[in-house]
């Protein structure tokens, strides 16, 4: 029996709330498949089971919050039909007073685990469901989310600044080349084509991680461990507050077109809800850029256990200034230094990346 | 299509980008960009929805053409041939 697991989807999170289960008992899970949504303090995010197998019971309830490492479900591994099998048929028994009041209150007693005998579903376990449904009665939720997302940042950061000895470095990047190859693109591709310039940021930082493999990885159980693949986290701030690096995989095998679309629809789906917890786990690197906003730069706080952060200013007079944030314990100021040459020099040949 | 129904459907775009936009108090003479806080991806997919919904190509280089909302209704018109 395989056990699908409260995932943690970001440095801090102690426990999320299940909103909503993507597949009831019996269903088949294919490996990447979502199979739920949490909510953390962030966002609502999809959830990936990287196990097959097939849905024997869901434990958990949509509404109920729980820490990380608490078993949600338990699927089937694929062959294993189990003497546990008989129990999930139990467990679908509900009772006739219980499917009426379900009825009333809009609640799915079928995917109810029961308490009652041979795990029926009761008329308590039914009103129980139906009151982790309902909203909460206190603070309107995006006040309640707003302070959830401030504490779950204030947490990251704080820790990062805490254990990361960041070190700092700064370089002015021509970018003529790059405009001017960015304003001819533009002009033949169609609107749903166009480029902008963060996605050429988000490219050249991924190619630049192939040359200095110390900025891409993680910092974790004291040693820093280099990531093979290139995930680059894109800081986004969200409308209502608050900010979220979700990341594009395998940047630099992906055309620029590609990382173009991926980042705008990272974008849409920060903001509108729908990130999956591969994105918001599995980012080797950030880039964060904070010019449009008119600053000329900035001096990111890295996001724990990665090692480095990449800023990006105001592009102003076909200059931008490149910003890194790096870790000492993984890397010194050397390699950092060309790790920005890297950046800078790839950002000359825009039609390569 | 009428010119106020042009406008509604700009607004309607500009809503789906930046929900929290009051458009009752934009002010449809000032540039649009100072009143709304939009990145260039916003602005790019705020462009993208205008296109979807009215099949009008915009090129990059017509973008100072479309600093308020009174402006890219005008363009939108003329572009429409309203």
């Amino acid at each position: 029996m395989i056990e699908f697991r409260m995932p943690a989807l970001g440095a801090d999170m102690e426990s999320g709330k299940l909103l909503e289960w993507k597949v009831k008992p019996g269903d088949t899970v294919r490996r990447g498949q979502v199979v739920a949504v949490i909510e953390t303090p962030k966002a609502a995010v999809e959830v990936e089971s990287w196990q097959e197998g097939v849905v024997h019971e869901l434990l958990a309830q949509p509404g109920e919050t729980l820490p990380v490492g608490a078993v949600l479900a338990r699927w089937r591994a694929p062959g294993e039909t189990g003497t546990e099998a008989a129990a999930s048929e139990a467990r679908a028994r509900i009772s006739p007073a219980a499917r009426r009041r379900a009825a009333e209150l809009g609640v799915d007693a079928e995917a109810l685990s029961g308490s009652g005998s041979q795990g029926a579903v009761t008329v308590a376990d039914v009103e129980r469901a139906a009151k982790a449904h309902a909203p909460a009665p206190q603070a309107p939720a995006e006040v309640v989310r707003a302070a959830e997302m401030r504490r779950a940042i204030a947490a990251a950061m704080s820790r990062s600044k805490r254990e990361i000895p960041h070190y700092y470095l700064a370089e002015t990047v021509p970018l003529a080349r790059a405009l001017a190859w960015l304003e001819a693109e533009n002009a033949r591709r169609p609107i749903t084509e166009r480029l902008v310039i963060a996605a050429l940021f988000v490219k050249a930082t991924a190619l630049a991680c192939r040359e200095i493999p110390e900025m891409n990885g993680h910092f974790l159980d004291g040693a820093f461990r280099p990531a093979a693949a290139v995930h680059v986290g894109v800081a986004i701030s969200l409308r209502a507050g608050g900010l979220v690096a979700p990341a594009i995989h395998d940047v630099p095998e992906k055309p620029l077109g590609e990382v173009m679309r991926a980042l705008g629809d990272l974008v849409r789906r920060a903001r509108a809800g729908g990130l999956r917890a591969s994105e918001l786990t599995d980012a080797t690197i950030t880039v964060t850029s904070l010019g449009e906003t008119g600053v000329e730069t900035v001096f990111g706080v890295i996001h724990p256990p990665q090692v480095a952060l990449v800023g990006f200013g105001a592009v102003r007079e076909g200059r931008v200034v490149a910003t890194l944030s790096a870790d000492h314990r993984a890397s010194d100021g050397h390699r950092g230094a060309l790790f920005l040459g890297a950046i800078a020099r790839l950002l000359q040949e825009p039609e390569r990346l | 299509m009428r010119r106020e129904e042009l406008r509604a459907l700009v607004l309607e775009a500009l809503a789906h980008i930046a929900p929290e936009v009051d458009a009752q108090a934009l002010d449809p003479a000032k540039p649009l960009r100072g009143q709304v806080d939009l990145d260039s991806m916003d602005w790019l997919n705020f462009l993208v929805g205008l296109h979807e919904r009215l099949g009008v190509e915009i090129p990059e280089s017509d973008y100072a053409r479309l600093g308020t909302v009174d402006q890219i209704v005008a363009y939108l018109a003329e572009k429409l041939a309203l």
